[in-house]
């Protein structure tokens, strides 16, 4: 077994040459002038020494954000090569350009240097494509990066304060997005204006204040445009920037948390160092991140806004739609009733102020507090750095995914009419069918997904137990055949009970024997102990030492099962209750060897 | 009209300017257009009766046999010639079943059959005739038919861009009466109850017109009072000038607007980085 | 406290069942034993690079020899010559930087993992304690402690923001009951009325959107649909032109008078079947067109509310709430049509001060 490299290890290219370093190479002479240069003025030197070999640990899902961060980067540049062209007026001019079918048409500055750029700028359309893919990717990757911290339990303590960066970074996003998107001044987007129009309206008792603070008077006015377009360009990327500063700050001083494993404990770090390996691959992933985007920008084409003309007030398409990322307002929006209350003189219009301003509001908050709901759960004051696998939680599993299944179906909502026309269905069927769907789904999605997840720990505990395949089938002297199971190796054993199952948490007495009460027995702590309940009642119970022991020995000395599983109940290391639990979960996986045996290590 | 032009921002001379192109346009045609087709001559009555007899086997038991409509179907009387057209061209008639949408489908009976039958609903009453090919389309401006030289081609130049300034307007009345159901490239969308509206895209120009004048279904006409042959030759020149044209930035994914666009940002965008980024952090093979 | 320079490999850790078989002994890769293969893996690497500037001049000379109007059809994938050379040529060459680079990392970087110990989040006590005795050195210093006169007012100082706020106000035009009078509430339908004598000078005439033709009620057949404007539309320009087409625009439709519902009310808000509604949707303002002939029925494209035009333009399904407003039209004595009068009430999406009670609901006659 191979000591782990200290961090001060030789920064060799070759494994077989540790001792290069000492006799300087040539890049390191010729770096030694200037780096001096710099140390003077700046004292990096310091600086780069306990940073420079910083450890990360690799795995595939630790790079969504990473997407995220270049999709903005790669936005920040090709949206300065737009602003060179872009003229954010609304001020009506016939066009004269080279778009022969909007020839002589009436149209705002903001669409015809829209069109100019796609169709007279070399290059212009391509960073226009480059601008909105990246966009895209950008807001989709910080979902998958939230979904995977979510997931891993990644935002426990000390990491709640980055998810809070991190949603507001998603929030600020959208927002971004939004504002990009109605930018040109097309058909589309001057229809999502008016849909924006109508929603700040909705608002109760400030809605048409606002509008007319927002559009400078009526609909649409003619500084909209101007105004998203500072907000756009300046004030909200300036914001996501600063966010993004902070958020990557948080990540380099808590180092990045890993997933359980041999070696891999609360209290290290397991990885390759920043420099040179992660400066390759992050480096290089950049790259790559951008070269896609390129390339998807050359070959597919998103938002042809010559086609749907300019916007026009008393013109729509069919298929008007957002973009993805506010898909599920929109799909809130229209499976909603037509609900509107006339209370004296006012209009409370709920059916836009609810699945709109709302819900949205309502996203951010569970977002928001999720970290903070667990933690009075679970009144877990410890630090954490090992990720949890999502099996090992069952119950935020099945949060999130319930979570996810209602967000789906809000966002098939938003694409209700291209469901209703590809696959051949009523409109109003759809849309009845997700009224009812977005309350229903989560629930079953929940249930099912917390089954699977202690299904998949009781796997687990299986393949602890009796071992893994090997393979090797015997047939016995009575002519019956059995596969040979081996235990697993010492590696995978760790890191199959690595975590920490939760107990759930009992009330403690409200008085104490003198009759004083101890002001633990409130509602509130009563509360608490519920809710642990229904979070961590039906865990497996881990495995001991001794079982674990036992277990081995078994599988090396080909017992048969009964026997196992009486010694196992019987070396009284366990209340009762988890006896019939564990005994209960050999029951269920004992017929499920296949699926343990392809359960990933 | 360059005289004019510190008047032209003025909507009324856009509509002036319509006018006066689209009668350019008309002479223009008038003077290069072949002949028109026989049907301008007016059906023979030897047609009429033939149509008669096609209809009696095809069409009567579900619209009468002297086309007075029974339970199963309307009246045909006062429908025209050009309902037929559209009707049995684009293949809805014969339908398989009475229906709320009947579907389009290759069709059933021959060019010259459906041209008989026209004749015989045509004779019936006045209705909605057959459009001439000059109704529904609009003569682009060839180098030809200029003479040669740096004036023709000037000439050239300047007609190619009043028939594209007549296209355009064609393409605004397109989105104004148009895109609502049929989308802003014509592929179609979803209305109420199961139904659709179908998409224009490869739909001859004369069925446009005819569906525009007859209002088939759900659709609801646009006469030749409200809007004239000339707007409507301009809307669906548009269209075949918008077909015609090919994909700028690349791919076209289905035309669904931002809901398709989502969704391959998802699969494409996201799906293939996280292939990059499997690669990137797999361990890669092993010496033993 | 700080445990973490506790050895972390082969220690029962009490709440790990299994001791830590620390990290996985380092297995070379085939590069790393293999000199060819690293040779290899050198030269693909190279190979990459080697690349980025070949294709960085092809985009240059793409850039100046490619005609702009020049396209590539392959099928369904179909471009701008120019846009899609220059996207493959930057795209791939960008890319070949990062596959390069990453190559380079995976087979030719030394890969040993190492171990980095944490440290905990928070500080140590006894930074703590110091930070903290700073902290009450300067409050005792800065005199607040006594002088409580000094935070109140400094408290007061923080008022200062206000007219940071206050700067806002002029975003755009307060809507008071009278400003929406003169914006939200009111259309250019109204006629035109001589201020002096209070009659009416001018009725505002219907006219088909672009063309600005007046439309005949002769002219419209039943099952037609007509996409219609305000006449004085056209005196209108730029914002004021958007402002009021976003209120004004109009959809007119001939049912058979007698398929209808036609209330006692509105019985002369129409000429023989001939309808017209406010083409803004009462939900968040889409333009409406959507209108079937058969059922009567109208579909906003964008959130699918449902009005049936048949039955004074009530909500059928979908999200909005109230009916669609109905314009009072007539014909004059060449048989063009012109609105009586302005819409009876606000039209487009709800705002909270709108007085919704004078709206048409499914059963009013």
């Amino acid at each position: 077994m191979a000591r782990p490299v200290s961090t001060d290890a030789p920064d060799s290219t070759t494994v077989e040459t540790p001792d290069r370093p000492e006799q300087l190479g040539p890049v390191f002479k010729a770096a030694a002038g200037p780096a001096k240069w710099a140390d003077e003025r700046l004292g990096i030197a310091g600086l780069a020494r306990s940073n420079l070999r910083k450890v990360f640990p690799d795995h595939w899902s630790f790079l969504l954000g990473e997407i995220a961060l270049y999709a903005f980067i790669i936005c920040l540049l090709s949206g300065v090569f737009l602003t060179l062209w872009f003229r954010p007026s609304m001020a009506e001019i016939e066009y004269e350009g080279s778009y022969q079918l909007l020839r002589g048409l009436p149209m705002s500055e903001a669409y015809a240097s829209t069109i100019e750029l796609s169709f007279d700028i070399r290059g212009g359309l391509l960073m226009r494509q480059i601008h909105h893919w990246g966009a895209l990717l950008f807001i989709a990757a910080m979902f998958a990066h939230m979904l995977r911290v979510f997931f891993t339990g990644a935002f426990r303590k000390p990491r709640e304060l980055n998810w809070l960066l991190g949603v507001g970074l998603i929030a600020i996003g959208m927002i971004e997005g939004f504002a990009g998107y109605s930018l040109p001044d097309d058909l589309l987007s001057g229809t999502g204006l008016r849909f924006v129009d109508g929603l700040v309206r909705s608002i109760p008792v400030v809605g048409t204040w606002l509008e007319f603070l927002v559009f400078g008077g009526e609909f649409p006015g003619d500084i909209i445009v101007a105004r998203l377009y500072i907000a756009h360009v300046l004030l909200i990327p300036g914001i996501i920037l600063g966010l993004i500063a902070a958020h990557l700050a948080l990540v380099v001083y808590h180092k990045h948390t890993q997933f359980p494993g041999p070696g891999r404990t609360e209290k290290n770090v397991v990885g390759y160092p920043l420099f040179p390996v992660y400066m390759a691959k992050a480096g290089g992933f950049f790259f790559i991140v951008f070269g896609a985007i390129i390339l998807m920008s050359a070959t597919m084409q998103i938002n042809p806004v010559w086609k749907y003309g300019a916007y026009n007030p008393e013109q729509v398409t069919a298929g008007s739609q957002p973009d993805w990322y506010m898909g599920w307002v929109e799909g809130a929006v229209r499976i909603m009733p037509g609900w509107e209350s006339h209370i004296g003189g006012t209009t409370w219009s709920w059916n836009v102020f609810l699945p709109a301003v709302v819900l949205m509001g309502l996203l951010f908050t569970v977002m928001g507090v999720y970290p903070f709901i667990e933690q009075w759960v679970t009144k877990d004051k410890s630090e954490h750095h090992l990720l949890e696998r999502p099996r090992n939680n069952p119950t935020r599993t099945a949060f999130g995914i319930a979570a996810m299944s209602c967000y789906a179906m809000f966002w098939l909502g938003g694409g209700n009419d291209i469901i209703a026309t590809q696959f051949h269905v009523s409109l109003n069927a759809v849309t009845y069918f997700l009224r009812a769907a977005v309350f229903v789904v989560p629930v079953i999605a929940f249930i099912v997904t917390k089954r699977i997840c202690i299904s998949l720990q009781r796997s687990d505990i299986d393949r602890l137990l009796h071992g893994a395949e090997s393979g090797i089938i015997d047939r016995s002297p009575e002519g019956g055949y059995a596969e040979r199971h081996v235990p697993v190796s010492d590696e995978e054993a760790f890191m199959l009970t690595e975590h920490q199952p939760r107990k759930v948490a009992e009330l403690e007495a409200g008085e104490d024997e003198t009759g004083v009460s101890t002001g633990k027995g409130g509602l509130k702590e009563r509360m608490r102990v519920k809710a642990s309940g229904f979070y961590y009642a039906d865990q497996p119970e881990k495995l001991t030492s001794e079982e674990l022991a036992e277990a081995k020995a078994h599988i090396l000395g080909h017992e048969d099962h009964a026997e196992l599983e009486s010694n196992a109940h019987a070396n009284g290391s366990q209340s009762e209750d988890s006896q019939s639990e564990d005994s209960q979960s050999d029951e269920i996986t004992a017929g499920e060897d296949e699926q343990a045996g392809t359960t990933p290590s | 009209m360059r005289l004019l032009s510190s008047r032209r921002r003025h909507p009324a001379t856009r509509a002036l300017f319509l006018a006066l192109a689209l009668s350019l346009m008309g002479v223009l045609y008038a003077t290069v257009a072949p002949t028109a087709p026989s049907s301008a001559e007016g059906p023979s009555s030897t047609q009429i009766e033939e149509g008669q007899a096609l209809y009696r086997t095809g069409c009567a038991s579900c619209h009468g046999l002297n086309a007075e409509g029974t339970s199963q179907g309307p009246t045909l009387i006062g429908v025209g010639a050009g309902s037929v057209d559209f009707q049995m061209g684009t293949g809805r008639m014969p339908a398989a079943a009475p229906h709320a949408q009947i579907p389009a489908k290759p069709k059933v009976y021959s060019d010259d059959e459906i041209a008989a039958i026209a004749a015989y609903i045509g004779s019936l009453d006045l209705g909605i005739a057959i459009p001439d090919i000059g109704q529904y389309s609009m003569e682009k401006p060839a180098r030809g038919q200029f003479p040669a030289g740096h004036d023709g081609d000037v000439a050239y130049e300047t007609a190619l861009d009043e028939y594209y300034r007549v296209v355009a307007i064609g393409g605004e009345l397109f989105r104004t009466n148009c895109s609502a159901c049929h989308n802003y490239q014509g592929t179609g969308g979803a209305l109420p109850g199961g139904k659709h509206a179908p998409s224009l895209e490869g739909v001859e120009g004369r069925y446009i017109l005819e569906a525009m004048r007859i209002g088939p279904q759900q659709m609801p006409v646009f006469s030749a009072d409200v809007i004239s042959d000339e707007e409507a030759a301009a809307m669906i020149t548009y269209l075949e000038e918008l077909h015609g044209q090919r994909n700028n930035g690349g791919l076209g994914l289905g035309g669904f607007g931002p809901v398709g666009e989502g969704l391959w940002a998802w699969l494409i965008g996201i799906g293939g980085l996280i292939c990059f980024a499997i690669w990137i952090t797999r361990k890669g093979v092993r010496a033993k | 406290m700080s445990t973490h320079d506790e050895p972390s490999r082969n220690v029962v850790d009490e709440r790990h069942p299994l001791p830590d078989p620390g990290v996985e002994e380092h297995l070379p890769r085939l590069t790393d034993v293999d000199e060819s293969r690293a040779k290899r893996a050198e030269r693909q690497a190279a190979f990459l690079f080697a690349l980025v500037p070949v294709l960085a001049i092809a985009f240059v000379v793409c850039y100046f020899a490619i005609p702009k109007t020049w396209s590539v059809d392959f099928g369904p994938l179909q471009a701008n010559a120019l846009h899609m050379a220059l996207g493959l040529t930057l795209g791939a060459s960008v890319l070949c930087i990062g596959l390069g680079a990453i190559h380079w990392a995976r087979t030719l970087m030394a890969d040993h993992e190492m171990v980095e110990e944490r440290h905990p989040a928070h500080s140590s006590d006894e930074d703590r304690e110091a930070a903290l005795v700073e902290i009450n050195k300067g409050i005792d210093e800065s005199a607040v402690t006594r002088r409580k006169m000094l935070i109140r007012a400094l408290g007061g100082a923080g008022l200062v923001a206000i007219p940071a706020v206050v700067l806002l106000a002029d975003l755009g035009p307060w809507p008071t009951k009278q400003k929406r009078q003169e914006t939200i509430e009111r259309t250019i339908w109204a006629p035109e009325v001589d201020p002096n004598t209070n009659e009416i000078v001018q009725y505002r005439y219907l006219v088909n959107g672009i063309t600005y033709k007046r439309i005949k009620a002769s002219d419209i057949r039943v099952g037609q649909l007509v996409n219609a404007e305000p006449e004085n539309l056209q005196d209108l320009h730029g914002k004021d032109h958007q402002v009021e087409k976003a209120k004004s625009a109009l959809i007119v439709v001939r049912m058979d008078p007698q398929s209808i519902k036609i209330p006692d009310s509105r019985k002369d808000w129409q000429v023989g079947g001939i309808l017209a509604y406010s083409k803004i949707c009462t939900h968040v303002g889409c333009p409406i067109s959507l209108w079937e002939q058969q059922t009567h029925h109208l579909l906003c494209p964008c959130h699918q509310s449902t009005f049936d035009l048949g039955d004074s333009g009530v909500v059928v399904f979908g999200p909005a709430a109230r009916s669609l407003p109905q314009l009072p039209i007539a014909i004059d004595d060449e048989g063009y049509l012109y609105a009586t009068s302005d819409f009876t009430v606000p039209v487009g999406p709800s705002y909270f001060e709108r007085d919704s009670r004078d709206d048409f609901k499914k059963g009013d006659n």
